[in-house]
């Protein structure tokens, strides 16, 4: 723990003591512990650096992996003994279906801490979060849709998952909707994640229901913790697609979120500050 | 107690003002719910000229389905059920947008946010006022649009029961996304955007009972699930409705 008026307190004590509340800093990492790490980053000017440093990395590892993973799964990998080379097509379109959903948890975990604590970050990264989780979901019709021509006969199934996708897409473009609706981006912010929150409570219900309606879809062949029904020559370069597309997601809510904190914080003194520097 | 005479009085001008003014209680949650719901009816019958819009709403697009697809009793018949129901959804949809936006408007919500009454239970029972206003006449009228595409005498009241269960489970749902709305600029097909996802299970059991009905199949469990989801929501959507209202309302 720390004392009162050492590094790191924020509070009013330290405010009434007439101390500069000062930040721990992120090279104070060792005498911090994560919380403090969160706190700090938390704070628009420290994300924004903070974001601007780590982006390229993790852009340049998805790009290294997305090589990687497209090697192994258009060149390496066997063709199927049912459906030939046709079912490449999974080495995006699965990636793209899991990232659908992880994205919507983001942002439904993100909401909620914006909702709860009143984060400002929170909420841009809940908002940002939106497009590219719409855009994954897109994909995975999209490249469903592709796919399922040749192996179902049709563009287009009732099937359970693929509505349950398009209620995703939905319920993805009502987020982006209401939040642009709103004049005051913040409380648009803060509709938007209830939303968000109300559609996760959802999301399974529909799942169901639909299963319940109707069902033609084939069955998951990938368990992380079991036995998966996928040969190992096809499950590596999935599972490295899967990894490319998380790193690719997280550089690309940096990005977005550091634009995002520019435009909304675009009257404060930091970003003056920083446009001057740039500009000089 | 000061925000409940202001309330009472803005909207019917002629309940007894002096009467909660008076007591020297509070009034009491029984007292404030009968106060909102009076209110309620009372705009709602000084403009009852809009409670027949949803009304010829289901009338004009009932009868434009026997155009489109063809006079064929057994065809029109066969699809009643859901037509029916789709009708009913799409009829609810402009009443639920207009569902808090006049009471924003006018500061009346800022006084359900100080009133001593729990906000949810306020939202509760706008909603059901609502429901009452707008989606009964609805239902009243089902045996007429039935009549107009031949849905089988059996089917009928099945198909009432069904829509007794899932309108005011739409109503409900729909009164969380109406006050996320309510603060926006625009949200004409918004609301329906955002109410989509959320109706689709509703759409699928409520058919689903149709459709047993009509074919003679057993039907009760569909219309269970739908009383079980709509006893959920009744204790669960006032609370995210409220949490909503508070978005609305904070500027």
């Amino acid at each position: 723990m720390l004392r009162n008026g050492q590094a790191g307190v924020v509070g009013e004590r330290a405010w009434k003591w007439g101390r500069v509340p000062e930040h721990p800093g992120f090279r104070n990492m060792s005498r911090s512990y994560v919380p403090h790490f969160i706190h700090w980053l938390g704070s628009p000017p420290n994300f924004y650096r903070f974001a601007g440093n780590v982006r390229p990395w993790l852009m340049a590892a998805a790009l290294v992996c997305a090589v990687i993973g497209l090697y192994g799964g258009l060149v390496l990998a066997p063709p199927d003994y049912q459906q030939g080379d046709a079912y490449r097509i999974i080495f995006i379109h699965v990636p793209s279906a899991w990232m659908s959903l992880f994205i919507y948890a983001a942002m439904a975990i993100a909401g909620l801490v914006a909702l709860v604590w009143r984060v400002k970050l929170a909420e841009v990264i809940a908002m940002e979060c939106a497009p590219i989780g719409a855009a994954f979901t897109l994909i995975t019709l999209l490249t469903g849709s592709l796919w399922g021509k040749p192996m179902w006969g049709t563009w287009w199934t009732w099937g359970a998952r693929l509505t349950s996708e398009l209620v995703l897409f939905f319920l993805y473009l009502g987020v982006i909707g209401l939040y642009n609706a709103f004049e005051d981006r913040r409380r648009g912010a803060r509709a938007a994640s209830l939303l968000a929150l109300v559609g996760i409570v959802n999301l399974p219900i529909v799942h169901y229901s639909v299963v319940w309606w109707n069902t033609l879809h084939q069955g998951s062949t990938v368990n992380l913790f079991g036995h998966s029904s996928i040969a190992p020559s096809m499950l590596w370069p999935l599972l490295v697609m899967a990894l490319a597309t998380h790193l690719y997601f997280f550089a690309s809510i940096l990005g977005r979120a550091r634009t995002g904190l520019l435009s909304l914080e675009s009257g404060k003194q930091w970003v003056r500050q920083l446009v001057t520097d740039t500009s000089r | 107690m000061a925000s409940l005479t202001q309330t009472v009085d803005r909207g019917t001008g002629t309940m007894d003002v002096t009467a909660v003014a008076r007591s020297s209680r509070r009034p009491g949650t029984w007292r404030a719910c009968r106060a909102l719901l009076r209110r309620d009816f009372v705009l709602a019958w000084r403009r009852r000229g809009e409670l027949f819009l949803p009304l010829l709403y289901a009338v004009i697009v009932t009868a434009l389905f026997p155009f489109a697809l063809g006079p064929e009793p057994e065809l029109l018949g066969r699809i009643a059920g859901g037509v029916l129901l789709v009708i009913v959804v799409l009829a609810m949809l402009p009443a639920l947008e207009a569902m808090f936006r006049a009471d924003l408007e006018d500061g009346t919500l800022e006084q359900w946010l100080l009133a001593p009454q729990p906000l949810a239970l306020l939202a509760l029972t706008r909603v059901i006022a609502h429901w009452i206003t707008t989606v009964l006449p609805l239902i009243v009228v089902m045996p007429l649009l039935g009549a107009l595409l031949d849905l089988p005498m059996k089917v009928l009241p099945i198909l009432i029961v069904t829509l007794l269960l899932a309108t005011p489970l739409i109503a409900l749902l729909g009164a969380v996304l109406s006050a996320l709305a309510a603060g926006a600029r625009r949200s004409g097909i918004l609301l329906a955007l955002m109410l989509l996802p959320l109706v689709v299970p509703v759409v699928i059991f409520a058919a689903g009972a149709i459709a047993a009905a009509q074919s003679g199949m057993p039907y009760l469990a569909p219309l269970t699930w739908l009383a079980a989801a709509l006893v959920l929501a009744i204790v669960l959507a006032p609370l995210a409705c409220a949490a909503a209202l508070r978005i609305a309302v904070e500027s």
